[in-house]
Protein backbone atom coordinates (compact mmCIF):
# COMPACT_ATOMS: atom_id res chain seq x y z
CA UNK A 1 0.00 0.00 0.00
CA UNK A 2 2.78 2.42 0.97
CA UNK A 3 4.72 1.47 -2.13
CA UNK A 4 1.61 2.11 -4.19
CA UNK A 5 1.19 5.59 -2.70
CA UNK A 6 4.86 6.34 -3.31
CA UNK A 7 4.59 5.35 -6.97
CA UNK A 8 1.44 7.43 -7.37
CA UNK A 9 2.84 10.53 -5.69
CA UNK A 10 6.10 10.31 -7.60
CA UNK A 11 4.35 10.09 -10.95
CA UNK A 12 1.90 12.76 -9.85
CA UNK A 13 4.63 15.37 -9.49
CA UNK A 14 5.70 14.63 -13.04
CA UNK A 15 2.09 14.63 -14.19
CA UNK A 16 1.44 18.05 -12.65
CA UNK A 17 4.49 19.42 -14.46
CA UNK A 18 3.19 17.94 -17.73
CA UNK A 19 -0.22 19.53 -17.21
CA UNK A 20 1.51 22.81 -16.46
CA UNK A 21 3.19 22.62 -19.86
CA UNK A 22 -0.20 21.95 -21.50
CA UNK A 23 -1.78 24.98 -19.83
CA UNK A 24 1.08 27.46 -20.16
CA UNK A 25 0.13 28.65 -23.69
CA UNK A 26 -3.37 29.73 -22.58
CA UNK A 27 -2.00 31.67 -19.63
CA UNK A 28 0.57 33.43 -21.83
CA UNK A 29 -1.96 34.34 -24.54
CA UNK A 30 -4.53 35.70 -22.08
CA UNK A 31 -1.94 37.67 -20.09
CA UNK A 32 -0.38 39.19 -23.20
CA UNK A 33 -3.65 40.29 -24.74
CA UNK A 34 -5.02 41.64 -21.48
CA UNK A 35 -1.97 43.74 -20.61
CA UNK A 36 -0.44 44.65 -23.98
CA UNK A 37 -3.35 44.82 -26.42
CA UNK A 38 -6.28 45.81 -24.24
CA UNK A 39 -4.04 47.62 -21.76
CA UNK A 40 -5.99 46.47 -18.73
CA UNK A 41 -4.97 44.90 -15.43
CA UNK A 42 -5.91 41.27 -14.78
CA UNK A 43 -9.27 41.39 -12.96
CA UNK A 44 -10.05 39.18 -9.96
CA UNK A 45 -6.53 37.82 -9.58
CA UNK A 46 -7.45 35.56 -6.66
CA UNK A 47 -10.26 33.91 -8.61
CA UNK A 48 -8.04 33.40 -11.63
CA UNK A 49 -5.27 31.84 -9.57
CA UNK A 50 -7.74 29.48 -7.82
CA UNK A 51 -9.31 28.55 -11.15
CA UNK A 52 -5.96 27.92 -12.80
CA UNK A 53 -4.93 25.68 -9.90
CA UNK A 54 -8.19 23.70 -10.25
CA UNK A 55 -7.67 23.33 -14.02
CA UNK A 56 -4.12 22.11 -13.41
CA UNK A 57 -5.20 19.51 -10.85
CA UNK A 58 -8.21 18.53 -12.94
CA UNK A 59 -6.17 17.87 -16.06
CA UNK A 60 -3.65 15.88 -14.02
CA UNK A 61 -6.32 13.66 -12.44
CA UNK A 62 -8.12 13.20 -15.74
CA UNK A 63 -4.99 12.02 -17.58
CA UNK A 64 -4.16 9.66 -14.70
CA UNK A 65 -7.71 8.28 -14.75
CA UNK A 66 -7.47 7.86 -18.49
CA UNK A 67 -4.46 5.58 -18.12
CA UNK A 68 -5.84 3.71 -15.12
CA UNK A 69 -9.40 3.14 -16.34
CA UNK A 70 -10.62 4.48 -19.69
CA UNK A 71 -7.87 3.08 -21.93
CA UNK A 72 -7.59 -0.37 -20.28
CA UNK A 73 -11.39 -0.81 -20.12
CA UNK A 74 -11.84 0.13 -23.77
CA UNK A 75 -9.09 -2.20 -24.94
CA UNK A 76 -10.11 -4.98 -22.55
CA UNK A 77 -13.66 -4.96 -23.87
CA UNK A 78 -12.42 -4.92 -27.46
CA UNK A 79 -10.39 -8.08 -26.78
CA UNK A 80 -13.30 -9.79 -24.99
CA UNK A 81 -15.66 -9.00 -27.87
CA UNK A 82 -13.12 -10.26 -30.39
CA UNK A 83 -12.77 -13.52 -28.45
CA UNK A 84 -16.52 -13.95 -28.00
CA UNK A 85 -17.03 -13.38 -31.71
CA UNK A 86 -20.63 -12.20 -31.48
CA UNK A 87 -21.14 -9.57 -34.16
CA UNK A 88 -24.64 -8.79 -32.94
CA UNK A 89 -23.60 -7.88 -29.40
CA UNK A 90 -20.55 -5.92 -30.54
CA UNK A 91 -22.64 -3.80 -32.89
CA UNK A 92 -25.36 -3.34 -30.25
CA UNK A 93 -22.72 -2.16 -27.81
CA UNK A 94 -21.25 0.22 -30.41
CA UNK A 95 -24.58 1.80 -31.21
CA UNK A 96 -25.54 2.17 -27.52
CA UNK A 97 -22.16 3.71 -26.68
CA UNK A 98 -22.54 6.37 -29.37
CA UNK A 99 -26.21 7.05 -28.67
CA UNK A 100 -26.07 7.18 -24.88
CA UNK A 101 -23.02 9.43 -24.68
CA UNK A 102 -24.52 11.91 -27.13
CA UNK A 103 -28.19 12.20 -26.29
CA UNK A 104 -27.58 13.89 -22.92
CA UNK A 105 -24.47 15.86 -23.95
CA UNK A 106 -24.88 19.39 -22.49
CA UNK A 107 -23.24 21.07 -25.50
CA UNK A 108 -25.71 19.36 -27.82
CA UNK A 109 -28.70 20.34 -25.67
CA UNK A 110 -27.55 23.97 -25.83
CA UNK A 111 -27.06 23.90 -29.60
CA UNK A 112 -30.45 22.23 -30.20
CA UNK A 113 -32.23 24.86 -28.11
CA UNK A 114 -30.46 27.66 -29.98
CA UNK A 115 -31.34 26.01 -33.29
CA UNK A 116 -35.02 25.80 -32.32
CA UNK A 117 -35.19 29.50 -31.57
CA UNK A 118 -33.50 30.29 -34.91
CA UNK A 119 -35.98 28.13 -36.80
CA UNK A 120 -38.84 29.74 -34.92
CA UNK A 121 -37.60 33.27 -35.67
CA UNK A 122 -37.29 32.37 -39.34
CA UNK A 123 -40.95 31.36 -39.35
CA UNK A 124 -40.16 27.72 -40.09
CA UNK A 125 -41.95 26.50 -36.98
CA UNK A 126 -45.43 27.26 -35.74
CA UNK A 127 -45.19 29.73 -32.87
CA UNK A 128 -45.20 28.28 -29.36
CA UNK A 129 -42.76 26.83 -26.86
CA UNK A 130 -44.07 23.30 -27.34
CA UNK A 131 -43.33 23.36 -31.06
CA UNK A 132 -39.78 24.58 -30.33
CA UNK A 133 -39.02 21.96 -27.72
CA UNK A 134 -40.26 19.12 -29.89
CA UNK A 135 -38.07 20.41 -32.73
CA UNK A 136 -35.07 20.60 -30.39
CA UNK A 137 -35.71 17.06 -29.17
CA UNK A 138 -35.97 15.81 -32.75
CA UNK A 139 -32.66 17.44 -33.53
CA UNK A 140 -30.99 15.88 -30.48
CA UNK A 141 -32.36 12.44 -31.31
CA UNK A 142 -31.16 12.67 -34.93
CA UNK A 143 -27.66 13.59 -33.76
CA UNK A 144 -27.64 10.81 -31.14
CA UNK A 145 -28.86 8.18 -33.64
CA UNK A 146 -26.25 9.47 -36.10
CA UNK A 147 -23.43 9.07 -33.58
CA UNK A 148 -24.69 5.61 -32.60
CA UNK A 149 -24.70 4.54 -36.26
CA UNK A 150 -21.28 6.16 -36.77
CA UNK A 151 -19.66 4.01 -34.12
CA UNK A 152 -21.51 0.96 -35.48
CA UNK A 153 -20.34 1.58 -39.06
CA UNK A 154 -16.85 2.44 -37.84
CA UNK A 155 -16.60 -0.82 -35.89
CA UNK A 156 -17.95 -2.78 -38.87
CA UNK A 157 -15.26 -1.13 -41.00
CA UNK A 158 -12.55 -2.33 -38.61
CA UNK A 159 -13.92 -5.88 -38.70
CA UNK A 160 -14.21 -5.98 -42.48
CA UNK A 161 -11.07 -3.95 -43.19
CA UNK A 162 -12.82 -1.45 -45.48
CA UNK A 163 -10.56 1.45 -46.48
CA UNK A 164 -11.55 4.55 -44.54
CA UNK A 165 -10.80 7.12 -47.22
CA UNK A 166 -13.51 5.88 -49.57
CA UNK A 167 -16.20 5.92 -46.88
CA UNK A 168 -15.25 9.33 -45.52
CA UNK A 169 -14.85 10.96 -48.95
CA UNK A 170 -18.20 9.49 -49.98
CA UNK A 171 -19.66 10.99 -46.82
CA UNK A 172 -18.22 14.44 -47.50
CA UNK A 173 -19.54 14.41 -51.04
CA UNK A 174 -22.98 13.52 -49.63
CA UNK A 175 -22.68 16.42 -47.16
CA UNK A 176 -21.83 18.85 -49.97
CA UNK A 177 -24.73 17.70 -52.14
CA UNK A 178 -27.17 17.92 -49.23
CA UNK A 179 -25.92 21.43 -48.43
CA UNK A 180 -27.39 22.57 -51.74
CA UNK A 181 -30.88 21.42 -50.74
CA UNK A 182 -30.96 22.00 -46.99
CA UNK A 183 -32.74 25.08 -45.57
CA UNK A 184 -30.23 27.85 -44.86
CA UNK A 185 -31.25 28.03 -41.19
CA UNK A 186 -29.98 24.52 -40.58
CA UNK A 187 -26.72 24.37 -42.56
CA UNK A 188 -24.54 26.20 -39.99
CA UNK A 189 -25.93 24.13 -37.14
CA UNK A 190 -25.45 20.93 -39.11
CA UNK A 191 -21.77 21.71 -39.72
CA UNK A 192 -21.21 22.62 -36.08
CA UNK A 193 -23.06 19.56 -34.78
CA UNK A 194 -20.26 17.37 -36.14
CA UNK A 195 -17.79 18.98 -33.80
CA UNK A 196 -20.02 19.20 -30.75
CA UNK A 197 -20.79 15.51 -30.39
CA UNK A 198 -17.53 13.99 -29.29
CA UNK A 199 -16.97 14.56 -25.59
CA UNK A 200 -13.87 14.27 -23.46
CA UNK A 201 -14.86 10.91 -21.99
CA UNK A 202 -16.14 9.36 -25.21
CA UNK A 203 -13.06 10.09 -27.32
CA UNK A 204 -10.52 8.08 -25.27
CA UNK A 205 -12.97 5.23 -24.74
CA UNK A 206 -13.90 4.94 -28.40
CA UNK A 207 -10.27 5.29 -29.50
CA UNK A 208 -9.19 2.50 -27.14
CA UNK A 209 -12.06 0.32 -28.39
CA UNK A 210 -11.07 0.80 -32.04
CA UNK A 211 -7.36 0.31 -31.48
CA UNK A 212 -8.05 -2.70 -29.24
CA UNK A 213 -10.24 -4.38 -31.87
CA UNK A 214 -7.78 -3.71 -34.67
CA UNK A 215 -4.94 -5.26 -32.68
CA UNK A 216 -7.05 -8.26 -31.58
CA UNK A 217 -8.12 -9.20 -35.12
CA UNK A 218 -5.55 -10.85 -37.31
CA UNK A 219 -4.68 -8.95 -40.47
CA UNK A 220 -5.70 -5.55 -39.13
CA UNK A 221 -3.22 -2.79 -38.44
CA UNK A 222 -4.09 -0.76 -35.32
CA UNK A 223 -2.72 2.42 -36.89
CA UNK A 224 -4.57 2.10 -40.21
CA UNK A 225 -7.71 0.32 -39.04
CA UNK A 226 -7.94 1.28 -35.37
CA UNK A 227 -8.32 5.02 -35.70
CA UNK A 228 -11.16 6.66 -37.58
CA UNK A 229 -14.17 6.08 -35.31
CA UNK A 230 -14.28 9.74 -34.25
CA UNK A 231 -14.18 10.75 -37.91
CA UNK A 232 -17.44 8.92 -38.58
CA UNK A 233 -18.96 10.44 -35.44
CA UNK A 234 -18.25 13.93 -36.72
CA UNK A 235 -19.45 13.22 -40.26
CA UNK A 236 -22.75 11.39 -39.91
CA UNK A 237 -24.43 13.97 -37.61
CA UNK A 238 -24.09 16.59 -40.39
CA UNK A 239 -25.92 14.31 -42.82
CA UNK A 240 -28.62 13.47 -40.29
CA UNK A 241 -29.23 17.07 -39.16
CA UNK A 242 -29.54 18.28 -42.75
CA UNK A 243 -31.74 15.30 -43.53
CA UNK A 244 -33.95 16.21 -40.58
CA UNK A 245 -34.22 19.78 -41.86
CA UNK A 246 -35.06 18.71 -45.40
CA UNK A 247 -37.60 16.19 -44.15
CA UNK A 248 -39.31 18.69 -41.88
CA UNK A 249 -39.25 21.85 -44.00
CA UNK A 250 -38.90 20.44 -47.49
CA UNK A 251 -35.87 20.95 -49.78
CA UNK A 252 -34.93 24.55 -50.57
CA UNK A 253 -33.52 25.50 -53.94
CA UNK B 1 -18.44 28.49 0.15
CA UNK B 2 -19.68 29.45 -3.30
CA UNK B 3 -16.74 27.55 -4.72
CA UNK B 4 -17.67 24.47 -2.74
CA UNK B 5 -21.26 24.42 -3.96
CA UNK B 6 -20.03 25.09 -7.51
CA UNK B 7 -17.70 22.09 -7.21
CA UNK B 8 -20.48 19.92 -5.80
CA UNK B 9 -23.03 20.78 -8.49
CA UNK B 10 -20.47 20.26 -11.27
CA UNK B 11 -19.50 16.94 -9.68
CA UNK B 12 -23.15 15.83 -9.77
CA UNK B 13 -23.53 16.96 -13.40
CA UNK B 14 -20.37 15.13 -14.44
CA UNK B 15 -21.52 12.03 -12.58
CA UNK B 16 -24.83 12.19 -14.43
CA UNK B 17 -22.92 12.45 -17.75
CA UNK B 18 -20.71 9.48 -16.97
CA UNK B 19 -23.35 7.19 -15.42
CA UNK B 20 -24.87 5.96 -18.71
CA UNK B 21 -21.38 5.14 -20.00
CA UNK B 22 -20.52 3.27 -16.81
CA UNK B 23 -23.86 1.44 -16.88
CA UNK B 24 -23.29 0.38 -20.47
CA UNK B 25 -19.72 -0.78 -19.89
CA UNK B 26 -20.42 -2.74 -16.74
CA UNK B 27 -23.75 -4.06 -18.03
CA UNK B 28 -22.09 -5.50 -21.13
CA UNK B 29 -19.03 -6.69 -19.25
CA UNK B 30 -21.06 -8.63 -16.68
CA UNK B 31 -24.19 -9.69 -18.61
CA UNK B 32 -23.06 -10.15 -22.22
CA UNK B 33 -19.34 -10.84 -22.05
CA UNK B 34 -19.86 -12.53 -18.66
CA UNK B 35 -16.50 -11.55 -17.36
CA UNK B 36 -15.43 -10.01 -14.09
CA UNK B 37 -14.06 -6.46 -14.16
CA UNK B 38 -10.26 -6.77 -14.53
CA UNK B 39 -8.28 -5.05 -11.74
CA UNK B 40 -11.43 -3.77 -10.00
CA UNK B 41 -9.56 -1.53 -7.53
CA UNK B 42 -7.39 0.11 -10.16
CA UNK B 43 -10.37 0.62 -12.46
CA UNK B 44 -12.50 2.13 -9.70
CA UNK B 45 -9.67 4.48 -8.75
CA UNK B 46 -9.24 5.43 -12.41
CA UNK B 47 -12.91 6.27 -12.87
CA UNK B 48 -12.83 8.27 -9.65
CA UNK B 49 -9.84 10.21 -11.05
CA UNK B 50 -11.68 10.84 -14.33
CA UNK B 51 -14.72 12.11 -12.45
CA UNK B 52 -12.71 14.24 -10.05
CA UNK B 53 -10.43 15.49 -12.81
CA UNK B 54 -13.28 16.57 -15.10
CA UNK B 55 -15.03 18.31 -12.20
CA UNK B 56 -11.97 20.32 -11.15
CA UNK B 57 -11.12 21.05 -14.78
CA UNK B 58 -14.60 22.37 -15.63
CA UNK B 59 -14.97 24.43 -12.46
CA UNK B 60 -11.48 25.88 -12.95
CA UNK B 61 -12.27 26.83 -16.54
CA UNK B 62 -15.51 28.47 -15.46
CA UNK B 63 -13.80 30.48 -12.72
CA UNK B 64 -10.57 31.44 -14.45
CA UNK B 65 -10.59 31.10 -18.19
CA UNK B 66 -14.10 31.55 -19.53
CA UNK B 67 -15.03 34.90 -17.90
CA UNK B 68 -11.82 36.67 -18.91
CA UNK B 69 -11.62 34.92 -22.30
CA UNK B 70 -15.20 35.76 -23.19
CA UNK B 71 -14.77 39.34 -21.99
CA UNK B 72 -11.67 39.68 -24.17
CA UNK B 73 -13.46 38.23 -27.19
CA UNK B 74 -16.27 40.75 -26.76
CA UNK B 75 -13.91 43.67 -26.17
CA UNK B 76 -11.63 42.88 -29.12
CA UNK B 77 -14.56 42.57 -31.51
CA UNK B 78 -16.40 45.66 -30.20
CA UNK B 79 -16.62 48.69 -32.54
CA UNK B 80 -15.31 50.81 -29.66
CA UNK B 81 -11.99 48.94 -29.72
CA UNK B 82 -11.75 48.43 -33.49
CA UNK B 83 -12.97 51.80 -34.79
CA UNK B 84 -13.16 53.98 -31.68
CA UNK B 85 -16.83 54.63 -32.39
CA UNK B 86 -19.99 53.22 -30.81
CA UNK B 87 -21.08 51.36 -33.95
CA UNK B 88 -19.11 49.80 -36.78
CA UNK B 89 -19.36 51.45 -40.22
CA UNK B 90 -21.42 49.82 -42.95
CA UNK B 91 -19.28 47.20 -44.75
CA UNK B 92 -16.31 47.53 -42.38
CA UNK B 93 -12.89 46.94 -43.96
CA UNK B 94 -11.74 43.45 -42.95
CA UNK B 95 -8.18 44.73 -42.33
CA UNK B 96 -9.43 46.74 -39.34
CA UNK B 97 -9.93 43.56 -37.34
CA UNK B 98 -6.25 42.60 -37.13
CA UNK B 99 -6.29 41.95 -33.38
CA UNK B 100 -9.34 39.73 -33.73
CA UNK B 101 -7.52 37.46 -36.19
CA UNK B 102 -4.44 37.41 -33.97
CA UNK B 103 -6.49 36.59 -30.88
CA UNK B 104 -8.47 33.91 -32.74
CA UNK B 105 -5.28 32.29 -34.00
CA UNK B 106 -3.45 32.35 -30.66
CA UNK B 107 -6.37 31.34 -28.45
CA UNK B 108 -7.24 28.52 -30.88
CA UNK B 109 -3.67 27.29 -30.70
CA UNK B 110 -3.45 27.57 -26.91
CA UNK B 111 -6.79 25.97 -26.05
CA UNK B 112 -6.19 23.06 -28.42
CA UNK B 113 -2.90 22.26 -26.67
CA UNK B 114 -4.87 22.01 -23.40
CA UNK B 115 -7.70 19.89 -24.82
CA UNK B 116 -7.76 16.64 -22.77
CA UNK B 117 -9.32 14.52 -25.53
CA UNK B 118 -6.50 15.45 -27.90
CA UNK B 119 -3.87 14.61 -25.28
CA UNK B 120 -5.51 11.19 -25.00
CA UNK B 121 -5.54 10.53 -28.74
CA UNK B 122 -1.95 11.76 -29.18
CA UNK B 123 -0.79 9.46 -26.39
CA UNK B 124 -2.56 6.49 -27.98
CA UNK B 125 -1.17 7.32 -31.44
CA UNK B 126 2.35 7.50 -30.02
CA UNK B 127 1.90 4.11 -28.39
CA UNK B 128 0.26 2.41 -31.38
CA UNK B 129 2.72 3.78 -33.94
CA UNK B 130 5.58 2.44 -31.76
CA UNK B 131 6.94 5.93 -31.30
CA UNK B 132 6.85 6.99 -34.96
CA UNK B 133 4.25 9.64 -34.20
CA UNK B 134 5.52 12.28 -31.83
CA UNK B 135 2.64 13.31 -29.50
CA UNK B 136 3.75 16.94 -29.39
CA UNK B 137 4.19 17.07 -33.17
CA UNK B 138 0.68 15.74 -33.63
CA UNK B 139 -0.85 18.07 -31.04
CA UNK B 140 0.95 21.09 -32.46
CA UNK B 141 -0.15 20.36 -36.01
CA UNK B 142 -3.76 19.96 -34.85
CA UNK B 143 -3.43 23.23 -32.91
CA UNK B 144 -2.08 25.04 -35.97
CA UNK B 145 -5.07 23.73 -37.92
CA UNK B 146 -7.54 25.01 -35.33
CA UNK B 147 -5.68 28.30 -35.25
CA UNK B 148 -5.97 28.78 -39.02
CA UNK B 149 -9.57 27.58 -38.99
CA UNK B 150 -10.78 29.98 -36.33
CA UNK B 151 -9.09 33.07 -37.70
CA UNK B 152 -10.36 32.28 -41.18
CA UNK B 153 -13.81 31.72 -39.66
CA UNK B 154 -13.65 35.20 -38.11
CA UNK B 155 -12.64 36.63 -41.48
CA UNK B 156 -15.68 34.94 -42.98
CA UNK B 157 -18.05 36.44 -40.41
CA UNK B 158 -16.54 39.92 -40.88
CA UNK B 159 -16.72 39.80 -44.68
CA UNK B 160 -20.06 38.01 -44.72
CA UNK B 161 -18.92 35.47 -47.31
CA UNK B 162 -20.76 32.19 -47.65
CA UNK B 163 -19.92 29.33 -45.28
CA UNK B 164 -20.66 26.73 -47.90
CA UNK B 165 -18.06 27.91 -50.40
CA UNK B 166 -15.29 27.69 -47.79
CA UNK B 167 -16.44 24.23 -46.77
CA UNK B 168 -16.52 23.03 -50.40
CA UNK B 169 -12.97 24.25 -51.02
CA UNK B 170 -11.79 22.85 -47.67
CA UNK B 171 -13.20 19.37 -48.25
CA UNK B 172 -11.81 19.32 -51.78
CA UNK B 173 -8.33 20.02 -50.40
CA UNK B 174 -8.77 17.27 -47.80
CA UNK B 175 -9.81 14.82 -50.52
CA UNK B 176 -6.82 15.71 -52.71
CA UNK B 177 -4.40 15.46 -49.76
CA UNK B 178 -5.76 12.00 -48.97
CA UNK B 179 -4.28 10.70 -52.20
CA UNK B 180 -0.79 11.99 -51.40
CA UNK B 181 -0.45 11.68 -47.61
CA UNK B 182 1.21 8.62 -46.02
CA UNK B 183 -1.44 5.93 -45.64
CA UNK B 184 -0.95 5.39 -41.91
CA UNK B 185 -1.79 8.99 -40.98
CA UNK B 186 -5.13 9.22 -42.83
CA UNK B 187 -7.47 7.73 -40.17
CA UNK B 188 -5.75 9.75 -37.46
CA UNK B 189 -5.99 12.93 -39.54
CA UNK B 190 -9.72 12.39 -40.09
CA UNK B 191 -10.15 11.76 -36.36
CA UNK B 192 -8.31 14.90 -35.36
CA UNK B 193 -11.08 17.00 -36.86
CA UNK B 194 -13.59 15.77 -34.31
CA UNK B 195 -11.24 15.60 -31.36
CA UNK B 196 -10.20 19.23 -31.31
CA UNK B 197 -13.41 20.87 -30.39
CA UNK B 198 -14.61 19.98 -26.95
CA UNK B 199 -14.29 21.30 -23.44
CA UNK B 200 -11.88 24.20 -23.67
CA UNK B 201 -12.13 25.52 -27.20
CA UNK B 202 -15.87 25.63 -27.91
CA UNK B 203 -17.08 28.15 -25.28
CA UNK B 204 -14.37 30.70 -26.12
CA UNK B 205 -14.76 30.33 -29.85
CA UNK B 206 -18.54 30.59 -29.59
CA UNK B 207 -18.15 33.86 -27.64
CA UNK B 208 -15.87 35.24 -30.34
CA UNK B 209 -18.25 34.25 -33.14
CA UNK B 210 -21.32 35.64 -31.42
CA UNK B 211 -19.49 38.85 -30.48
CA UNK B 212 -18.48 39.44 -34.10
CA UNK B 213 -21.83 38.51 -35.57
CA UNK B 214 -23.61 40.83 -33.14
CA UNK B 215 -21.47 43.92 -33.83
CA UNK B 216 -20.63 43.75 -37.54
CA UNK B 217 -23.49 45.50 -39.40
CA UNK B 218 -25.60 43.25 -41.58
CA UNK B 219 -24.67 40.03 -39.75
CA UNK B 220 -27.27 37.97 -37.98
CA UNK B 221 -25.86 36.39 -34.79
CA UNK B 222 -28.26 33.49 -35.10
CA UNK B 223 -27.15 32.62 -38.63
CA UNK B 224 -23.57 33.87 -38.90
CA UNK B 225 -22.39 33.02 -35.39
CA UNK B 226 -22.37 29.35 -36.32
CA UNK B 227 -19.70 27.77 -38.46
CA UNK B 228 -16.55 28.51 -36.45
CA UNK B 229 -16.58 25.00 -34.95
CA UNK B 230 -16.94 23.56 -38.44
CA UNK B 231 -13.80 25.46 -39.50
CA UNK B 232 -11.98 24.31 -36.39
CA UNK B 233 -12.74 20.69 -37.30
CA UNK B 234 -11.88 21.05 -40.99
CA UNK B 235 -8.40 22.56 -40.94
CA UNK B 236 -6.72 20.11 -38.51
CA UNK B 237 -7.30 17.36 -41.07
CA UNK B 238 -5.22 19.34 -43.56
CA UNK B 239 -2.44 20.27 -41.13
CA UNK B 240 -2.09 16.73 -39.73
CA UNK B 241 -1.75 15.26 -43.24
CA UNK B 242 0.71 18.01 -44.14
CA UNK B 243 2.69 17.29 -40.96
CA UNK B 244 2.96 13.60 -41.90
CA UNK B 245 4.06 14.49 -45.41
CA UNK B 246 6.78 16.80 -44.10
CA UNK B 247 8.02 14.18 -41.62
CA UNK B 248 8.10 11.58 -44.38
CA UNK B 249 9.96 13.92 -46.70
CA UNK B 250 12.65 14.61 -44.10
CA UNK B 251 12.95 10.90 -43.32
CA UNK B 252 13.41 9.97 -46.97
CA UNK B 253 15.98 12.74 -47.45
CA UNK B 254 17.94 11.48 -44.46
CA UNK B 255 17.91 7.98 -45.94
CA UNK B 256 19.11 9.26 -49.31
CA UNK B 257 22.10 10.97 -47.76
Amino acid sequence: MIAFIQVISKTFTKRILDSGKDLLPIIVVIALFQTLVLGQPIPDLAGILTGTFLVLMGLTFFIAGLELALFPIGEGMAHSFARKGSLFWLLTFSFCLGFSTTVAEPALIAVAKEAASIASDAGLLKPGAEEQSSYALGLRLSVAVAVGLSILIGILRILRGWPISRLIIGGYVTVLIMTLFAPREIVGIAFDSGGVTTSTVTVPLVTALGVGLASAIRGRDPMIDGFGLIAFASLLPMIFVMGYGILLFGPSL
Amino acid sequence: MALLSHLLSTFIDTLADITPILGLIFGFQLLVLRQPIPHPKKTALGFLFVLLGLTLFLVGLEIALFPIGKLMATQLSSPQFVFGTATAPENPPWQAYGWVYAFAALIGLATTIAEPALIAVAQKAHEVSRGTIDPWGLRLSVAVGVSIGISLGCFRIITGTSLVSYIVVGYSIVIIQTFFAPKMIIPLAYDSGGVTTSTVTVPLVAALGLGLAATVPGRNPALDGFGLIAFASLFPMMTVMAYAQIVQWFASRKEAL
